[in-house]
């Protein structure tokens, strides 16, 4: 049984039913749960649902205490930036004190932000910072691109023993789509192949994905097969099935909506050098947001950020070229 | 009457054997970096000093209590029961470690015995501990948290966010503000707000309307009845307090930070090296809180010297034995490097 639901309700509901389940699982952060017509605080009370004053490194930190002795807590951050005021507790705590104890605690906590929202909110609020955790071992890192994913990825992610953070794309809050009823958990370290083809293949996340498909639709109207995967989780990273899909197509586009160094897209571009080389018959192509800070005025934003024009250019750049190896 | 007035014989005897098995493990601990040069690496530090201050608080627990010390995390785990040998084989990096050799001196953890595990970032574990008090809150174990730290680590974000989460919360928490007058190397009136007002450090507790109190923290009776009373607060559902404990560092921050292969050891204590303050850490040394407790309890007639030197030696023996068995643990393999990144 599948519903049509929001995607920002989608992690609600996952949320909700994961409270339900498990009474370990309590969900906290600034300005939630304000007064008691609160429907989550109504459900679940206030022990577990709470409310914080703007203090991140005390919200991180006691929720990593907290799932050090036995809680499975989820943390409200609402901007993926707010985590930069607490980013000891994010990659130097959270998850080194698994790997520093010898394997004696865990640490299962959800660190929840949202991301990227490329809608004047300027430079401080609409950032892509994944590329600063999911290097981190000992962290997972989970970027939801659809409302089916983002419920069974947050189910995943409050099961996990490990620190996740689980990052949604603001600009998908509103996206509707069939969600299956129940337990239906994502396991991590799985992409999905969102759309099927044998002639490029491109790779994105969260809101790209969207737009890689309408690239994808574009090219097909001119006879071009593209498949498009979301790896769905940045940590761990499903290199298999891309590399699979590079030795069907050969050519690869990485979309993504950081800045080039700063992206997860320059990672899988590695991965892909060292695993596919053989298989390519064109240099790989990143189409990524410009070296720059997010602008505020609407105009100068559409400049720096990857969009279905551009990824349509890089397809057929790298479709045009002959194979690296004649 | 005083709570510490109720302790019998036979805990007071305890108290004082803990604050001299702290002690003779750290002796070991220096002597280890003359004897054994290269055993341990990277930096240590030390609790000599704080003996008093650390059994004084932990005296007051309830089994179960959880215990959520700083980087300067040895005596902890002493007391409360993680073998000696298994501490230092950790900071020798031995397989038999209690953190298998994966986290050394600051980064010291023992689950099994009520202590989820230190970090070496000044201040980070004081918002870990007010998590473990979230835990005991929302599970409704009616357990209270210990949380320790140094002076410097009191001028940290996570210190005043704990504290006032904590304080609006009302958790079960204790705070316990070991002040022994030098952050690191900076003594505290080069960087502590209260104390160049002419005030104690308690006073941060103002800010946050819980109680905040001073006491002598060479002194284990007199650290027994503040951490007591905070500790019953706490239990209660009041919330939590702050206790400055006020006591003298006696060896030097760390081990001197050297480049391999230059051997470390344990330089001067700041006060001299850094500050020539010798008659400061002379006074210091003339009111080491071991000797003066030992002599309280002979004078008071809680134990003969005849037991005192029985003790002595059992804890000296103990502690040979804890190198012993150090020296003797082999190293982890290698390969065991990749465990642990995930649960």
């Amino acid at each position: 049984m599948a519903k049509e639901m929001m995607y920002g309700e989608a992690i609600a509901t996952a949320i909700i039913e994961e409270m339900q389940r498990d009474p370990n699982v309590i969900f906290y952060g600034q300005n939630m749960g304000m007064t008691e017509r609160d429907p989550m605080l109504k459900m679940f009370g206030k022990d577990r649902i709470r409310i914080t004053p703007i203090s991140e490194t005390a919200e991180l930190g006691i929720a990593v205490g907290a799932a050090m002795t036995g809680l499975r807590p989820i943390v409200e951050l609402w901007m993926s930036e707010f985590m930069l005021v607490a980013f000891d507790q994010v990659v130097n705590e959270a998850p080194r004190l698994r790997y520093m104890s010898g394997g004696h605690v865990k640490v299962p906590v959800v660190f929840k932000a949202g991301y990227g929202f490329a809608a004047g909110w300027a430079g401080q609020h609409s950032n892509c910072t994944y590329h600063l955790v999911m290097g981190t071992p000992g962290l997972k890192v989970a970027l939801p691109s659809t409302p089916a994913d983002a419920k069974g990825l947050m189910k995943a992610a409050i099961r996990d023993d490990n620190p996740v953070i689980f990052l949604q794309h603001f600009l998908l809050t509103l996206e509707k789509g069939e969600v299956p009823e129940g337990d239906e958990v994502i396991p991590f370290g799985v992409a999905d192949v969102k759309r099927h083809g044998t002639d490029l293949t491109i790779v994105a996340t969260g809101w790209m994905v969207q737009k890689s498909l309408a690239a994808a639709e574009r090219l097909a109207k001119e006879g071009i097969s593209v498949e498009v995967i979301d790896p769905r989780t940045l940590a761990p990273l499903d290199v298999r099935t891309i590399v699979e899909s590079v030795r069907k197509t050969g050519r690869l586009v990485l979309v993504d909506q950081a800045p080039r160094h700063a992206s997860a897209a320059i990672t899988i571009a590695g991965e892909i050098a060292e695993h596919a080389f053989h298989y390519l018959k064109a240099p790989v192509r990143l189409v990524t947001a410009a070296d720059t800070s997010v602008p505020f005025s609407e105009p100068l934003e559409n400049y720096v950020l990857p969009n279905e024009d551009k990824i349509v250019q890089a397809a057929k750049s790298v479709l045009a070229k002959r194979a690296v190896m004649a | 009457m005083k709570p510490s007035e109720q302790l019998g014989k036979d805990r007071l005897i305890w108290m004082w054997t803990q604050m001299l098995r702290i002690r003779e493990f750290e002796e070991r601990v220096k002597r280890t970096f003359v004897e054994h040069p290269g055993v341990i690496r990277g930096h240590t530090h030390l609790g000599d000093g704080a003996e008093a201050s650390i059994v004084g608080s932990l005296a007051t627990r309830n089994d179960g209590d959880p215990v959520m010390p700083s980087y300067r995390c040895h005596g902890y785990p002493i007391v409360l029961g993680t073998p000696t040998g298994n501490v230092m084989a950790e900071l020798y990096g031995r397989r038999d470690g209690i953190c298998r050799g994966f986290g050394g001196s600051m980064h010291l953890g023992d689950p099994a015995h009520d202590f989820p595990g230190a970090t070496g970032i000044i201040g980070a574990g004081i918002a870990h501990a007010a998590g473990v008090a979230l835990t005991a809150q929302v599970k409704k174990t009616g357990k209270v948290v210990y949380s320790f730290f140094g002076d410097g680590a009191s001028k940290q974000g996570a210190f005043h966010e704990s504290m006032n989460i904590a304080a609006v919360w009302k958790l079960p928490v204790v705070y316990i503000l070991e002040n022994n007058e030098y952050q690191a190397y900076t003594h505290v009136s080069l960087e502590d707000a209260n104390y160049v007002g002419g005030d104690l450090l308690s006073k941060k507790a103002q800010a946050y309307s819980i109680p905040g109190v001073t006491v002598d923290g060479t002194d284990p009776l007199a650290v027994y009845d503040e951490v007591k009373k905070a500790v019953d607060r706490a239990r209660a559902g009041q919330g939590p307090s702050l206790i400055e404990s006020k006591f003298y560092r006696l060896s030097a921050h760390g081990n001197a930070i050297t480049v391999p292969p230059v051997p470390t050891q344990f330089p001067k204590h700041e006060s001299v090296e850094v500050y020539g303050r010798k008659a400061e850490f002379e006074a210091a040394k003339a009111n080491d809180p071991i000797p003066k407790f030992r002599s309280k309890l002979i004078a008071d007639g809680v134990m003969a010297e005849a037991d005192a030197n029985g003790i002595e030696e059992r804890v000296r023996a103990e502690m040979d034995e804890a190198v012993r068995f150090a020296l003797a643990s082999p190293a982890p393999a290698p390969e065991d490097a990749l465990k642990y990144v995930y649960a």
